[in-house]
């Protein structure tokens, strides 16, 4: 590409709604009433609240300039690594907007919901193939919440047999939610060490594992973006000391249709919809964390069911051992037909190249960089790889600052200081659907910031200079928040 | 950040290898980060303390650290019950940063065996792990 790609152009300033607009202004009509005019009860009054008057136009410019603020993964590379930012396919977007789906109520009965069952039970199917479990539940809003989930049905399966436990072990390298999820569900969290390889070693799990511990949470490939292939061995070891293994599925991007967790001594697993199923993610919005389970505890699962006879599909709670409802309604069931519509349009091969391409694409980032980044563990990696600034410090860069210049770049920064095994870490995930010129382009400029942090240190201290906002004070922003409007 | 040789490491300190300091007084151990800590931590935007009276013993969590950068977790360098907390960290925790061993301390600790701290690192021992981590 002969032409850089961050730029600068005309931006227009915004103020804050409560700025805008006059007393009086409206952006809509209401019809002419066509009953008489009752006075409401006393106790239903009271002052509205406080919004701005606006007009329409006022309305959309306002959300049109901000829009023009924003970075998302339909404007450019967005490689934040544990986060699979890959490309969501409109056809999503299209088959989520149908009106029989979008306008559906969540309280009509099953009869006349059959569409929208018949969706979550064959979803439930597909993911069951595709993990290797034998049965789901949708309903988990996301990651954390089907963690939350699969910890309180390991509790659920102790105390069926008796004897409740106090621990789980999470390794060093697992997402922050793990031991939290783990700690509201009452266990204990244990860390377990990954070893000089990054990957968790059997004899490790094998003398932590006491008959306190009840079992173990595994993020496969964890987040060093590294298979832990010793997954079988430890499995083992948790089961044959009557726990359980708990998967964390964030990472499923990695190895959709290549290795199902169920076969490989997983009992329960969460996946990330909104990250491995393309649904869009990164602002707050739902994501959708359903958890498959081995046959076994499928009695645990979260009522109500969908489930199907006689070609009809009804939601069924006569579960009694289910741990209960987690969500309202049917689960973020946006996201679910979402995560469907893209199933079915990949196909099982789709999928597996999906996956392949993921890997293949860290690979060549972790090549083309090696040279300019330390690189935290030397081998082939998954579907992300983990940097470090430690050949940036003679320079006194640190992997802030190298974040901050791929800005002006026009990239979104990959995931920094995570994992915390890593000194410094910067760690990059592609995702499958960016092409050779798109990667090529990322590594140049990570080069061209690399050849800065020698050459010009000043120019990345302060970066970004490029965006709307510059160089934010994170530290005033997080001592002192401004909540108000 | 800081070069190893340029973090100030008071010689009357011990030190834990997960980058706490203690200083006794007395009977009583004073507990808190290490320069080295407080440098890595980043702008530390957040701290919480463990209640007094609490009992903790060695290498368990007494505290958590938030800065811009992570959330990370001290660790006790010597079993014992916690006498005093250090009160202002909570609304001022760049205390932390600006001085680690003076009013930036942590905890108040009444060790279980007074010995635990003859065991723990020097400076100059502290230093050349440091050396060896960067």
């Amino acid at each position: 590409m002969s032409e850089a790609l961050g730029t600068t152009g005309l931006i227009l300033n915004e103020p804050l709604l409560w700025e805008r607009g006059k007393k009086g202004r409206s952006g809509f009509s209401i019809p002419d009433r066509d009953v008489p005019s009752r006075p409401l009860p006393l106790e239903m009054t009271g002052g509205g609240p406080d919004f701005p008057d606006l007009s329409e136009i006022e309305v959309v410019r306002h959300y049109t300039r901000l829009s023009t603020w924003n970075f998302g993964v339909d404007t450019g590379f967005y490689p934040l690594g544990s986060c699979t930012m890959k490309y969501n396919p409109k056809i999503n977007e299209k088959l989520a907007g149908l009106r029989g789906f979008a306008a559906a109520h969540p309280l009509l009965p099953a009869e006349l919901s059959q569409g929208a069952l018949q969706l979550m039970f064959e979803l439930e199917r597909f993911l069951s193939e595709i993990t290797g479990l034998d049965a789901l539940t949708l309903q988990p809003a996301a990651g954390a919440q089907g963690e939350l989930t699969g910890m309180l049905i390991i509790h659920a399966y102790h105390r069926l047999r008796g004897k409740q436990k106090t621990k789980i072990l999470i390794p060093d390298t697992a997402h922050g939610t793990n031991p939290a999820s783990a700690a509201i569900c009452g266990y204990a969290p244990v860390p377990v060490p990954s070893g000089p390889d990054g990957i968790i070693a059997p004899e490790t799990v094998e003398a932590l594992m006491d008959s306190e511990t009840a079992g173990i949470m595994i993020t496969n490939p964890n987040t060093l973006g590294l298979f832990e292939a010793n997954i079988r061995e430890i499995a083992r070891i948790v089961h044959e000391r009557g726990g359980l293994v708990y998967g964390d599925g964030a990472n499923m991007n990695a190895v959709m249709g290549i290795v199902k967790p169920g076969e490989i001594g997983v009992d329960i697993l969460h996946l990330n919809l909104h990250k491995t199923f393309s649904t869009p993610h990164g602002g707050g919005g739902p994501g959708a964390g359903p958890v498959a389970v081995r046959k076994d505890l499928a009695r645990f699962l979260p009522i109500p069911r969908v489930v199907e006879k006689n070609g009809a599909y009804e939601l069924r709670e006569d579960f009694p051992e289910s741990i209960g409802r987690v969500l309202a309604f049917h689960g973020h069931f946006g996201i679910l037909l979402r995560a469907c519509a893209y199933i079915l349009s990949m196909g099982p091969d789709g999928l597996r190249d999906a996956s392949r391409m993921a890997v293949l694409n860290a690979n060549y980032i972790r090549e083309k960089l090696r040279d300019v980044l330390h690189l935290a563990f030397d081998r082939p990696c998954m579907h992300e790889c983990v940097f470090s600034d430690q050949n940036q410090q003679p320079t006194g860069i640190t992997t802030l600052e190298m974040a901050k210049r791929l800005i002006d770049y026009g990239y979104h920064p990959p995931t920094i200081y995570f994992p915390l095994v890593v000194h410094g870490a910067i760690m990059i995930e592609p995702t499958e659907t960016e092409t050779k010129e798109d990667l090529d382009a990322f590594i140049a400029a990570f080069r061209s910031v690399a050849r800065e942090a020698a050459d010009s240190p000043a120019v990345v201290r302060e970066a970004p200079t490029r965006c709307k906002v510059k160089r934010l004070d994170e530290t005033a922003a997080a001592r002192n928040p401004c909540l108000a409007g | 950040m800081k070069k190893i040789e340029e973090i100030h490491l008071p010689e009357e300190l011990r030190y834990s290898a997960d980058h706490e300091w203690v200083r006794l007084e007395g009977e009583l151990a004073r507990v808190g980060l290490t320069d080295y800590a407080q440098d890595q931590l980043g702008d530390v935007v957040y701290v919480e303390l463990p209640s007094v009276g609490a009992h903790i013993a060695q290498g368990a969590v007494f505290a958590t650290v938030e800065s811009v950068k992570s959330v990370s977790e001290c660790y006790m360098p010597v079993s014992g019950e916690v006498t005093a907390v250090n009160g202002p960290l909570a609304d001022d925790p760049v205390l932390l940063n600006q001085n680690p061993y003076g009013d930036g301390w942590m905890i108040l600790v009444k060790p279980d065996d007074p010995a635990d701290h003859s065991r723990l690192l020097t400076a100059e021992s502290y230093r050349s792990r440091l050396k060896g981590e960067a």
